[in-house]
């Protein structure tokens, strides 16, 4: 159990994964969705999930997040294992996972201030400090002008933002974005890249990140954001991310596991055809 | 429509009401332990009780009339029609009114959680709620159980005492009786028993209302028309169900009271 106030990532041991999944297999309506799926992502990594549309990478998501469970196998978040906890007690441990969903999922009857301060209005955060953070939330995904605004008056991009904003505003310890750039043009798709990498390297938060597009998890694998200069840089020399890793999915099971580097380098002939 | 075995069609029954049980179960135990969401409470009552006066209203009214007219034609018959004040506030007290105001609240608004809780769930803001550390059932479901149990009993005192001034409206101007004649035999007519069973039934309807509309609504499943679905379902079942728990709280009110 975490108490009141306590990080539940100061607990865990150093060196340890922030998430763990063994063997862990789910199904719905006795189709397998996923199968005897097992990966570790290490403090301050980026995890980057690929796979074609329909291979539960979604599933995945949401089983780190405990908004499902699986038929069989243990996932473990912070060290803690989330398949032996109750509902309740992953209300505590979800304060310290952020969420972006596919479709934003931002409530429609909230303005944009609320939607972005809901779990500080949960934790009575006083009114006046809630809406500092807010705004400080807002700058970072340059939406501030939007804030009384409803997410029906919003477009797509801009919803995307505001559910980052509502992801970080409590400096989660990690952050799971399901698709952030999915049905997004290139250049918004963009701009929702850079505020993920932006994330990653001013915060160091761990993160999975899911997306079907193949340039998007390059460009956090060769990009870095730049404090000084405001925007995201490839990283000189052609270097590369250290904390970038890949998972790819295919019909439930995983089949690659590793750096970018293994990604480029591998001859495995589906993985190939998929990267073409 | 798909066929489905007699076993698979017999289990998916189950577990419905397995789940139904547990919606409901939870929702009140929710009620007992903090947090209390007590903003969403007034909320939910101002849209359940305050939303839902005019229809109960012009229900109740407008049935007491009727029930006037005809009473007081068949009444006239067995030189009885001074009688008609006691079967129209006997008939609107244990039965019709508390009856009448379920259905008609259960159409407006077993309906709207359906559709709003519906809308929530096939655009993920169930999974945003949980994945953001809130219980949907504390946050959602909870106040409007609360709310429309509270406010649907007070609904139905309001049906019962328009549907007897319309039944004293229609018995005075179109049946020729006295004002204080009827409302003297309104009064009469009825016993502590008629009052506890006809108070008794909108706490169940208003926990049927509740808990059948949001288990519709968070059972939503494929998208837009799966929301639709889900509004007719929560409509009828819960119809359904209060006329059956209709019956079953009557013949217990009987079993105790004795009439």
């Amino acid at each position: 159990m975490i108490g009141k106030g306590a990080r539940p990532i100061e607990q865990l041991e150093p060196g340890a994964p922030v998430v763990v999944f063994e063997n862990v297999s789910i199904g719905f309506d006795g189709k397998p969705v996923l199968k005897n799926i097992s990966f570790e992502v290490d403090r301050g990594q980026t995890m980057i999930i690929l796979g074609p549309a329909g291979c539960g990478k979604s599933v995945l998501m949401k089983l780190a997040n405990g908004l499902l469970s699986p038929d069989s196998g243990v996932i473990t978040v912070f060290g803690q294992e989330i398949t032996a906890m109750s509902e309740r007690e992953m209300f505590k441990l979800r304060e310290h996972i952020g969420m972006v969903f596919q479709e934003s999922a931002l409530f429609d009857s909230l303005s944009v201030e609320d939607n972005v301060a809901y779990r500080l209005h949960e934790e009575h955060m006083p009114e006046d400090e809630a809406h500092a953070k807010v705004v400080e939330a807002l700058k970072f995904v340059e939406l501030e002008a939007a804030i009384d605004k409803f997410p029906s008056e919003l477009s797509g991009g801009m919803r995307r933002r505001v559910s980052i904003a509502r992801a970080i505003i409590t400096a989660p310890d990690l952050i799971l974005y399901d698709s952030p750039t999915g049905g997004l043009d290139p250049i918004t798709s963009t701009t929702i890249i850079e505020l993920v990498i932006k994330q990653r390297d001013v915060t160091h938060t761990t993160s999975l990140l899911i997306t079907h597009r193949i340039q998007d998890a390059f460009t956090l694998a060769t990009h870095r954001f730049n404090k000084e200069a405001g925007h995201m840089e490839p990283i000189p020399d052609g270097g590369i991310d250290d904390s970038t890793r890949f998972l790819i999915l295919n019909e439930g099971s995983i089949v690659f596991h590793g750096s970018t580097m293994d990604l480029v380098h591998s001859e495995d002939p589906w993985i190939k055809e998929y990267l073409s | 429509m798909p066929f489905t075995s007699i076993e698979s069609f017999a289990k998916e029954r189950v577990v419905a009401v397995q789940e139904y049980s547990l919606l409901a179960g939870r929702a009140v135990a929710n009620l007992f332990s903090p947090p209390i969401y007590w903003a969403d409470i007034w909320e939910q009552m101002d849209s359940i009780g305050v939303g839902s006066l005019p229809i109960v209203i012009l229900t109740g009214f407008f049935t007491g009339c009727v029930l006037a007219l005809q009473s007081a034609t068949a009444l006239k018959e067995f030189g009885a029609v001074s009688k008609t004040g006691s079967l129209v506030s006997l008939s609107m007290v244990k039965e019709l009114g508390p009856v009448l105001t379920g259905l008609m609240v259960s159409g407006r608004n077993a309906s709207g959680m359906a559709s709003e809780l519906g809308s929530m769930k096939v655009t993920e803001q169930i999974d945003a709620m949980r994945a953001l550390g809130t219980d949907p059932l504390r946050k959602l479901v909870a106040p409007r159980l609360i709310a429309t149990v509270f406010m649907l009993f007070f609904l139905t005192i309001i049906s019962d005492a328009v549907g007897i001034a319309g039944g004293a409206l229609v018995s005075v101007t179109l049946v020729g009786l006295q004002w204080s004649s009827y409302l003297v035999d309104s009064y009469i007519g009825l016993v502590y028993g008629d009052v506890v069973a006809g108070m008794t039934k909108p706490l169940f309807s208003g926990f049927i209302i509740a808990t059948v509309g949001c288990y519709f609504g968070l059972k939503t499943t494929g998208g837009t028309q799966g929301v639709g679905r889900a509004t007719t379902q929560a409509v009828v079942v819960s119809s359904v169900f209060i006329i059956v728990v209709d019956f079953l709280v009557t013949r217990l009110m009987i079993g105790i009271f004795g009439s």
